[in-house]
């Protein structure tokens, strides 16, 4: 489609304009990290790294970056391993109600968090008894970080020629054979980017993640949530919001040049809400 | 292809078929796909298996590789039944349409997967492939990957790789399909040196009859999940065995029952191949013995090269093709020109039955 001179212009004074109104905040964020005033006056009268500094030596910051870490990292191992085998199911086999099986593993991605994180609490206190802890969370956080392995599986297993693991097969590999020399092979870039995704997710989620959490236990946007209202906290807030927004984009960036194709989190969450509708 | 011909008949008749067909059926919900096919392939045969799309021959192909199971019926390889085993566990192998080649491995490693799935070293099997792929002349390109490659020379890399196990049976489903015309043709030349040179029987699926006709010791034509015929290309193009074998292979011009009633006395169907037919530009028709002729009229002309290709609408008969060697008459109209079409009778092939 070719587009007149004035639509062009005004096409990116729109693009531009909606850009800066999203990342200008953002920026913000990181400029004060560094802003030397406490109360943040702004334009900065000068720059530090104190609060960086303070951050870093904070024992309640670490523990809880440790915590989000460690959540990720289980969260998106789970998703991975049974995103897939999921996706295989759905792809390869036909059997009654694959459709519904198919909207049910999507849903969670578009659930409200709170419905979520109510419906597991109640789940874990009072159904099975456990006590909340960095498990559950990790639990709670794999029901939606397995949508992105999901989608990004299943898109790549659509995409696949069927005939390679016939090929396989036919020169004599069993099923395990054809899996780890062939199709595991064709799914990897799919597999780390789903895998990136999921733990972007994981890493800044903070609704389910209160619902979930063990008493005492923090994770960085619970911490976050915790010392907001400190006034004395703030400026660490702030370096810990920047760390957040870097582990949380980092990956996505990089799970978008791994795949051109792959399905983010917003077609997921599209996917999902048309197949509700 | 009468050497083809005599070689089929001089083979022992006791010997145990490379591949048995017994009533193999495979339906797909409501439509049998494959529908009681009956199949004995011999042992270092040339076989093609010919039809139409939706004939049901890749899925035959695709029941002796092991990628769909029958519904019912029985395929056995050299006596032993294999009807429900799994692809790894037969000794047949496959050149797929579109090749299949292993995108993210090298042609080596391509070639050597099988040899690497059985368990052999990786020098050893590395070495084999390279002289599998030096054979099919890509000795040079060993360390490059199939997307690197042009159609005709992925078509190499996937024989080699199929041939490397050396299998019993060799499956092709349709490997010439997206090459053009003149590596078409040399590549049927290559395949069937190829096959006589290692003995090992070929099953071939294709929709091309010329193909067919070509390269087969045998050939198996596919209408409706069922064979048709099987026999020679010899047998297949003079003998064909109804309406559907005579259409399908070649152009064939069918005469119904009532024009066969008048000319023989005889109320069968009957079909000419148009190369046999003859035609004089006027309507003197050849009155000898053995010759039967019909009056019409031109419609159309079709330049083929070799050939003109003359259609001609007789009166009281069916439009007819033929094939016309010689020049033309030059500068007259020849459009609407009545004509005597004339055939031998022994050029008549009568079909059974079936309408």
């Amino acid at each position: 489609m070719r587009l007149s001179r004035s639509a062009k212009t005004i096409l990116g004074i729109m693009t531009a304009l909606v850009l800066l109104f999203i990342y200008a905040p953002l920026l913000l964020v990181v400029v004060n990290s560094f802003n030397a005033d406490r109360t943040f006056g702004w334009p900065p009268k000068g720059f530090t790294l104190e609060w960086w500094g303070r951050a870093f030596d904070s024992e309640g910051v670490r523990e809880a970056l440790v915590n989000s870490l460690w959540v990720a990292v289980v969260s998106t191992v789970i998703s991975l391993i049974l995103g897939t085998m999921l996706a295989m199911a759905l792809q390869r086999y036909k059997f009654f109600g694959r459709d519904v099986v198919n909207l049910l593993v999507i849903l969670p991605i578009a659930l409200p968090g709170i419905v979520t994180g109510i419906a597991l609490n109640n789940m874990f206190t009072t159904i099975l008894g456990v006590s909340l802890s960095m498990w559950t969370v990790i639990i709670a956080h794999a029901t939606f970080c397995m949508v992105t392995v999901f989608n990004n599986v299943i898109a790549r297993l659509r995409r696949m020629n069927g005939r390679l693991e016939e090929a396989s097969a036919d020169l004599g590999a069993g099923v395990f054979t054809t899996f780890r020399l062939v199709t595991f092979p064709q799914l990897r870039s799919a597999l780390l980017a789903g895998g990136l995704l999921a733990f972007a997710l994981s890493f800044d989620e903070i609704i389910v993640t209160t619902f979930t959490i063990g008493a005492g236990d923090t994770t960085l946007p619970i911490w976050i949530l915790q010392n907001l209202f400190r006034p004395n906290q703030a400026p660490v807030v702030n370096v810990v919001a920047v760390v957040l927004i870097v582990v949380s984009i980092v990956p996505i960036w990089l799970a978008q040049r791994l795949s051109a194709d792959s399905v983010g989190i917003s077609a997921g969450r599209a996917r999902a809400r048309a197949a509700v509708k | 292809m009468s050497e083809t011909a005599l070689a089929a008949v001089q083979k022992p008749t006791a010997e145990v078929p490379a591949i048995r067909l017994r009533r193999l059926t495979k339906s797909f919900g409501e439509t049998n796909a494959v529908d009681g096919v009956d199949l004995d392939i011999r042992q270092g045969e040339f076989f093609s298996m010919l039809g139409p799309s939706g004939s049901g021959k890749t899925t035959v192909l695709r029941l002796i590789a092991g990628f769909e199971l029958p519904t019912s019926g029985t395929i056995e390889l050299e006596g032993q039944d294999v009807s429900g085993k799994a692809p790894f566990e037969r000794d047949v192998n496959t050149v797929f349409q579109d090749y299949a080649l292993f995108p993210h491995m090298s042609l080596v490693d391509n070639v050597a997967y099988g040899l690497r799935v059985r368990g052999m070293g990786r020098t050893e099997r590395r070495e084999r492939a390279a002289e599998a792929l030096g054979r099919v002349q890509l000795g040079k390109f060993v360390s490059r990957r199939p997307s690197q490659l042009s159609g005709g020379q992925r078509q190499r890399v996937a024989l080699a790789r199929a041939l490397v196990v050396e299998p019993k049976v060799l499956l092709l489903d349709e490997p010439l399909g997206a090459l053009d015309l003149k590596l078409r043709q040399q590549m049927q030349i290559e395949l069937k040196e190829l096959q006589r040179s290692l003995g090992i029987t070929f099953i071939f699926v294709t929709h091309d009859q010329e193909e067919a006709l070509t390269m087969s010791d045998r050939i198996g034509v596919f209408n409706n999940g069922k064979i048709a015929q099987i026999g020679t290309a010899h047998e297949i193009y003079q003998r064909p065995a109804g309406p559907f074998v005579a259409n399908f292979v070649g152009t064939s011009n069918l005469f119904d029952p009532v024009v066969a009633g008048r000319l023989y006395g005889r109320q069968e169907q009957f079909v000419v191949r148009p190369e046999r037919l003859s035609l004089s530009w006027d309507r003197s028709a050849a009155m000898h013995d053995g010759v039967a002729s019909l009056p019409g009229k031109v419609t159309s002309i079709v330049y083929v090269g070799h050939a003109t290709q003359v259609n001609v609408a007789l009166e009281d008969g069916p439009a007819v093709v033929v094939l016309v060697g010689t020049e033309l008459p030059e500068g007259e109209q020849l459009l609407g020109r009545d004509v005597t079409v004339s055939w031998a009778h022994r050029d008549a092939v009568w079909l059974p039955g079936e309408a």
